[in-house]
């Protein structure tokens, strides 16, 4: 027994007892449900707003017949601009919004296009910018409105048609609290 | 004493790898051939099936040929087996054309087994190199990759990758499985679970934590997880979207894509979150940044100019360098660590290509065949790429070698493989 192997057998029992008391990354993945980012990741606060509109009684974003349940925004193929058969729907929430300073809304821009998953995400951030710059236009403050991209992550239609990829070329408009 | 340093290398890994080894999930399937391979016998060692779980010259040939380098002899092609130097039959060997041969052993000390392995040019009939590991017999498979780094660096001068791990995300049903495995596609193991999509893997460069981009909280956030304590904290989370981590070859430092002036933008963030500084200033999307090996570059991605192209802009500040001119969109840039090669994805006719870019010239080649592929990334060693393909609607492994001469598959059984990075050499 050389001292090459004593320095062999020294590390592995002491590398060996570092493992047992290390426990396996398997047990110990943390699992995320994707409701809440379990509250690890301040993103809104909380819903204040509705509570303070006292003289509405129907919420005219829970109401299924009003304008406002129109939520998404569609675009043509490589386009990130606003086109005019969106405009009223973008125009809609921008004056629900002006009318109820304390809502916030997150857009989230969505692409349908293959390619580099971050790529796709700079491009449905773009598409979601141009719903909030229309908005903006209108006279929403910008405290009440955030844009973020899921890129090509989150398809509404997954299938190959163009009537699908039509589908995913969108920004949906996000509520607090929602 | 490089085998101690080695060995402890090994059992650090195995620390990590304890919770999925030895379940084999990938295969791993070599596709191309190349001329000019090194033509070696890995002889069975004594004793390997059935002193140790799992026999060694089988995990030892597998490593030395997917890296397309190497060439394997029949070890039937000599008579007599050979454990021992004095045994060795030469002339057979080089009838047989080996150029090299390597032999060895697994004896029972204690507890542990003792592994011992040399390695022989046939031709001169010289020791090129050896080695011995006393190990508990499970961990004989780290050992058996550590002699592949040694035989894999004593024929070729380059620095073995056969105990560096790959990370990647898999899609599982409806959950998002962010995994690290060996490089051989072995002992995977998940690191987090999500509904939600998690993309962009990131190493840093000691090997001890992956940063990555987490849907959870309903919109792009970065994370760095520490992957021997499980820990995980927000790096990035501004106003609007986060994304494309990147660490400086340093570790102090990520570069990050940030949207906060209203469009993708690379800012420059401490590693443990905060001091935000912009680095690329233009009204177009700017993204996946990637550091140069010494640090003071960025190559990215930008459609300033049109469609996405690849540039290149000191990290300091000032003008970029546009670095891809053939085709309209260009994607996914990273850097080989010796700094002589870029890879990136290229979309061609539909398809999209993973391309290989000598940095000197501006010379490139397009590498995979596949319809379509994702996000190349290099081995620490610079002489494979680790890219994405989808085939017939699942998304598999490849690792290629930069010339295109050989190509590995490594499939995993369910599910599709996205966003593929390998790992340094380093490990925590």
């Amino acid at each position: 027994m050389n001292l090459k192997h004593l320095l062999i057998g020294t590390a592995t029992v002491a590398l060996l007892a570092a493992c047992s008391s290390t426990k396996p990354l398997e047990t110990a993945a943390p699992t995320v449900n994707g409701s809440a980012g379990a509250g690890q990741s301040a993103t809104l606060p909380a819903d204040t707003g509705a509570a303070g509109q006292g003289s509405v009684a129907v919420d005219p974003l829970k109401d299924p017949n009003s304008p406002l349940s129109k939520r998404s925004v569609y675009f043509d193929f490589d386009s990130s601009a606003v086109k005019q058969s969106e405009q009223q729907t973008v125009a809609n929430h921008a004056e629900y919004l002006k009318s109820h300073p304390t809502r916030k809304v997150v857009i989230q821009g969505n692409t349908d296009a293959r390619g580099s998953r971050e790529y796709n995400l700079g491009l449905g951030q773009r598409r979601a910018e141009s719903v909030k710059n229309a908005m903006q236009v209108i006279g929403v403050k910008e405290n009440q409105l955030e844009a973020v991209s899921f890129g090509k992550e989150k398809p509404k239609a997954t299938g190959n048609t163009e009537a699908d990829y039509a589908q995913n070329r969108r920004a949906d408009i996000a509520y607090d609290g929602e | 004493m490089p085998i101690v340093k080695t060995l402890i290398r090994a059992m650090l890994l195995l620390c990590l790898a304890a919770a999925g080894a030895a379940r084999a999930d990938m295969t791993i399937e070599i596709v191309g051939g190349g001329a000019n391979r090194h033509a070696i016998a890995v002889l069975p060692f004594q004793n390997e099936t059935t002193q140790v779980r799992e026999a060694l010259t089988p995990i030892i040939r597998n490593d030395l040929l997917l890296t397309g380098a190497f060439r394997m002899v029949d070890p039937a092609s000599a008579a007599n087996p050979a454990f021992e130097p004095a045994q060795i039959n030469y002339p057979a060997w080089r009838g047989a054309g080996a150029q090299s041969l390597a032999i060895g052993k697994v004896e029972a000390a204690g507890g542990q087994v003792k592994i011992s392995f040399r390695l022989f040019d046939a031709a001169q009939q010289k020791q090129l190199t050896s080695g011995e590991f006393t190990v508990t017999p499970e961990r004989s498979r780290e050992v058996a990759h550590t002699i592949a780094d040694m035989i894999y660096e004593a024929i070729t001068g380059q620095k073995g990758i056969f105990n560096t791990r790959i990370s990647y995300v898999l899609k599982s049903g409806r959950d998002y499985l962010l995994q690290v495995a060996d490089m051989d596609g072995r002992g995977a193991q998940t690191i987090l679970r999500s509904k939600e999509p998690i993309i962009s893997p990131a190493w840093s460069p000691d090997g001890g934590k992956i940063a990555y981009v987490s849907f959870e909280a309903k919109k792009p956030v970065v994370w760095v997880q520490n992957l021997v304590t499980g820990q995980r904290r927000i790096v990035a989370n501004f106003k609007g979207s986060n994304s494309a981590p990147a660490w400086s070859p340093d570790g102090r430092q990520l570069a990050v894509v940030l949207t906060t002036s209203g469009t993708s933008q690379i800012y420059v963030i401490d590693a443990n979150g905060g001091g935000a500084r912009r680095v690329t200033h233009s009204n177009a999307i700017d993204t996946e940044p990637a550091w140069s090996p010494d640090g003071s570059q960025l190559y990215f991605v930008s459609d300033r100019a049109g469609g996405p192209q690849i540039y290149v802009q000191p990290v300091a500040g000032g003008s970029a360098r546009r670095l891809s001119w053939d085709g309209s969109y260009n994607v996914s840039p990273k850097v080989s660590p010796d700094g002589r090669t870029l890879s990136y994805i290229r979309r061609q006719g539909g398809q999209f290509r993973v391309v290989v870019q000598d940095l000197a010239s501006g010379d490139n080649r397009v590498l995979s065949s596949g319809a379509y592929n994702e996000r190349p990334s290099f081995a620490p060693n610079s002489r494979m790429v680790l890219f994405a393909s989808d085939e017939g609607g699942r998304s598999v492994l490849y690792a290629a070698t930069p010339d295109g001469s050989s190509k590995v598959r490594l499939a995993v059984i369910n599910g599709d493989v996205q966003d593929p990075a390998w790992g340094p050499f380093n490990h925590p």
